[in-house]
């Protein structure tokens, strides 16, 4: 693996994301560089939006990987994660082959002989050929390896996390009817979840557990920087400094990245320079989501303004 | 490094942290790749592989913090380094002339009296791990550790130093006892720190363990907090036990589509069948909650219980009464804790009890709440003032439920006498359980749960 030396360090690690746009704070990096070096997956956890599900093709980008992205949800299964047999194509041959019985026992003199030719074809049904490879076992089967990304883990049944166990540990699968298929080249695994529900230990076990929370005010300007270019200097401040005010509330739903960077682009496009009262009344509903959390902000609306602009003059 | 690493990790199964051997050894795999030099990056390191979860995170952060705060145990070659600058021509002057007065000390006092910090805590260290300190589990060996570190570090030279001086020359031999108090300082700070670190563990045991045996009703009210924690665990215990849905042993109806297609290879003649399987029911619970003075305190941990458990039980009714019967369903989901306790009580606490009153309200409002599928708990001292204890009604709730349970926080000797109507009502109950305190309530709750697998 030599053409993968820029994880040679963990600085090298926080350059290679920044080149995709990704701000990775020590940690993430860390946690990235590490994950290379003793081979274990990842399990990010951190309120939504937050760049949990980005930083998986940040990585891919950066290593020039393909992304092979596996959604949970209620009911997921095995055959819809790992591997499905191609029924259909398994009743064709089973057709083809009974127009065929005749030629291919034609040879045969007695009941045993047609036996034994009938048991080597007998095979042909559970073989490779008849496999529909699904997300997981894609991943597995990359020449180049990959970034396999589980993406909500917590949304899936608490039997599926088991299922996954081998794949985290050994980077393998078992099917039985053709044994077990290991990873050409072990994937880079990033799992994340929302914590809707607990996960279990053995599979938080296997992972390096990394939490993504609400970026740094530094960080968070650094991010909305690379995001979104246009913006000037003042207003990246002052609106990091807004956003991490209304976190303070006790909201249903707090603002995160992902809201930073939209409500930065929105408020460049109506070139806005700096942040004004009535600027953020009007955009308010696209960094918050619902109706009672507007209404609990918008009476702090002039305060924090007024806190954020202060902030510009000192910092 | 590794032995301060295995210490590191003791400390950490102290704050709560589970670190089993396979997480040590990833840690110290990741530790080996990230090398030591950067504090932040092992600091990192550690919480990545050790923490499971935000808290875990938080704990192993602070006992990170405050492990490497004290010097680890060092080698002796750096110690010997900081003897030698130390003995380099000193910005110190007076020092310099109390070292030259002392030359025929023990290296102890001589020590001391450099007023090198940096290697006197060194020694501490050394001698913390030369005594074991990391075993130190009870506050009540805090003297036992001090002594033998102290010894460890040669406090009977010092000591006969100390007496020779004082005939000789009392200047130096006041300075130096007091050196020596500040060394005793020292050391017991050392000695509280090593037991905040490495006794937490046993301590929290102990302390839950004799929660846990104290009947509800005596516990101290700054105790209410830890037991309110202390359900909550259990409450987790019982969801971990019971949320995973159950499938049926009898199989269910033949599963067509699955059949077809297992089969497919065979030209879909049926030779593996698959079957549907079919979930079993998750518990309903009726609980009907004596919110009178002697029992209140036992309702609110129950009724705690029983409402921390949504994942493991479908649906649950609770009632409080006592002298009339009102639902508190809403009021247990809609406010934390404590607030909802305090509504309820307002509303229906503190009178006396009237069971056959209470009962007749569940009767008349509530009876449809009650299906084949129920357990009712009753929880009360069925002491009912002498009045009308309603055991017909319980007879018809009875009927009714798939089970009737009834947890009375009195003990079984007193059940009949005096006002007591236990015997009369437990003809009625499926169950007649003590339930006095936290181990009791988790025995009685685990064993309703059960009985729907």
């Amino acid at each position: 693996m030599t053409e993968n030396r820029p994880l040679a360090s963990i600085e090298a690690v926080e350059v290679g994301l920044a080149s995709q746009g990704y701000i990775a704070s020590r940690q993430i990096a860390t946690a990235v560089y590490l994950s290379e070096q003793i081979a274990k997956p990842i399990l990010v956890e951190g309120p939504a939006g937050v760049g949990k599900t980005e930083l998986a093709k940040a990585i891919a980008g950066w290593r020039g990987l393909k992304l092979i992205r596996l959604q949970c949800y209620e009911g997921l299964d095995e055959a819809k994660a790992l591997y499905e047999w191609k029924y259909a194509k398994q009743l064709l041959y089973t057709q083809i082959l009974k127009d065929k019985l005749g030629e291919v026992l034609g040879g045969a003199e007695t009941l045993d002989a047609a036996l034994v030719q009938l048991h080597d074809f007998g095979d042909v049904f559970f073989s490779k050929e008849f496999i529909e490879p699904r997300p997981l076992l894609q991943a597995l089967e990359q020449p180049a390896g990959c970034v396999l990304l589980i993406d909500e883990i917590d949304k899936s049944d608490a039997e599926f996390e088991s299922l996954l166990l081998e794949i985290l540990s050994d980077f393998q699968v078992s099917i039985p009817e053709l044994g077990t298929v290991s990873a050409v080249v072990p994937p880079t695994v990033i799992l994340t979840s929302n914590s809707e529900r607990n996960l279990g230990d053995a599979l938080k076990r296997r992972c390096l557990h990394l939490h993504i929370g609400f970026p740094e005010q530094k960080l968070e300007e650094r991010i909305v920087e690379s995001r979104v270019p246009g913006i000037s200097q003042t207003l990246r401040r002052q609106l990091v400094g807004f956003i991490h005010e209304v976190r303070t509330l006790d909201l249903k739903k707090q603002p995160s990245v992902s809201e930073t960077i939209d409500w930065a682009r929105v408020l460049v496009l109506l070139q806005a320079f700096e942040l004004g009262h009535d600027m953020v009344r009007d955009t308010l509903n696209v960094l918050l989501k619902y109706e009672s959390d507007i209404e609990a902000t918008l009476p702090h609306v002039t305060t924090f303004v007024a806190k954020a602009s202060r902030q510009n003059v000192f910092g | 490094m590794q032995e301060n690493l295995h210490r590191f990790f003791r400390a950490a199964r102290g704050v709560g942290v589970h670190v089993s051997p396979a997480e040590s050894i990833d840690a110290m795999r990741a530790v080996a790749r990230v090398g030591l030099s950067d504090r932040g990056i092992l600091r990192d390191t550690l919480l990545l592989t050790l923490a499971k979860s935000e808290d875990e995170k938080k704990a192993l952060a602070e006992c990170f913090d405050l492990f490497f705060s004290q010097p680890a145990p060092s080698q002796p070659e750096q110690a010997d380094e900081a003897k030698n600058s130390r003995s380099a021509p000193g910005e110190n002057p007076a020092a310099e002339m109390m070292h030259d007065l002392s030359e025929d000390l023990s290296p102890l006092a001589q020590l001391l009296l450099s007023q090198d910090r940096a290697a006197i805590q060194a020694a501490i260290a050394n001698a913390s791990g030369a005594a074991s300190l990391s075993d130190i589990r009870y506050f009540t060996q805090r003297g036992i550790f001090s002594t033998r570190i102290l010894e460890q570090m040669g406090i009977r030279g010092l000591n006969d130093d100390l007496e020779a001086l004082a005939a000789t020359n009392p200047v130096l031999a006041e300075r130096l006892s007091e050196l020596t108090e500040a060394l005793r300082d020292n050391v017991r700070d050392e000695v509280s720190q090593a037991l905040m670190l490495y006794g937490r563990e046993e301590a929290e045991n102990l302390r839950a363990e004799i929660l846990r045996n104290a009947p509800f009703g005596r516990i101290e009210p700054r105790q209410v907090e830890q037991m309110r924690t202390l359900i909550r665990q259990i409450a987790r215990r019982l969801r971990d036990r019971y949320s995973k849905p159950r499938k049926r042993q009898r199989r269910g109806h033949l599963d067509v589509r699955r059949t077809l297609q297992r089969n497919a290879a065979w030209g879909s003649v049926p030779f593996l069948t698959a079957w549907k399987k079919r979930h079993r029911d998750r518990p309903k619970i009726v609980a009907l909650c004596d919110v009178s003075g002697s029992v209140a305190r036992v309702s609110d941990f129950f009724l705690l219980l029983i409402h921390s458990l949504h994942e493991v039980v479908s649906d649950v009714r609770s009632f409080a009464f006592s002298g009339n019967l009102i639902e508190v369903s809403e009021i247990l989901k809609s406010k934390g804790a404590e607030d909802a306790m305090r509504d309820i009580m307002s509303k229906v606490g503190f009178g006396s009890s009237d069971y056959g009153n209470s009962f007749a309200d569940f009767e008349r409002q509530w009876l449809a709440t009650v299906t084949p599928q129920t357990t009712v708990i009753v929880l009360g001292d069925a002491r009912s003032n002498n009045l009308d204890p309603g055991a017909d009604i319980l007879r018809r709730i009875s009927e009714r439920a798939k089970r009737l349970v009834w947890l009375n926080p009195e003990g079984r000797l007193t059940w009949g006498f005096g006002d007591s109507e236990m015997r009369r009502y437990a003809t009625f109950c499926n169950a007649v359980r003590q339930c006095a305190t936290a181990q009791q309530l988790e025995r009685a709750i685990s064993d309703i749960v059960a009985t729907y697998r």
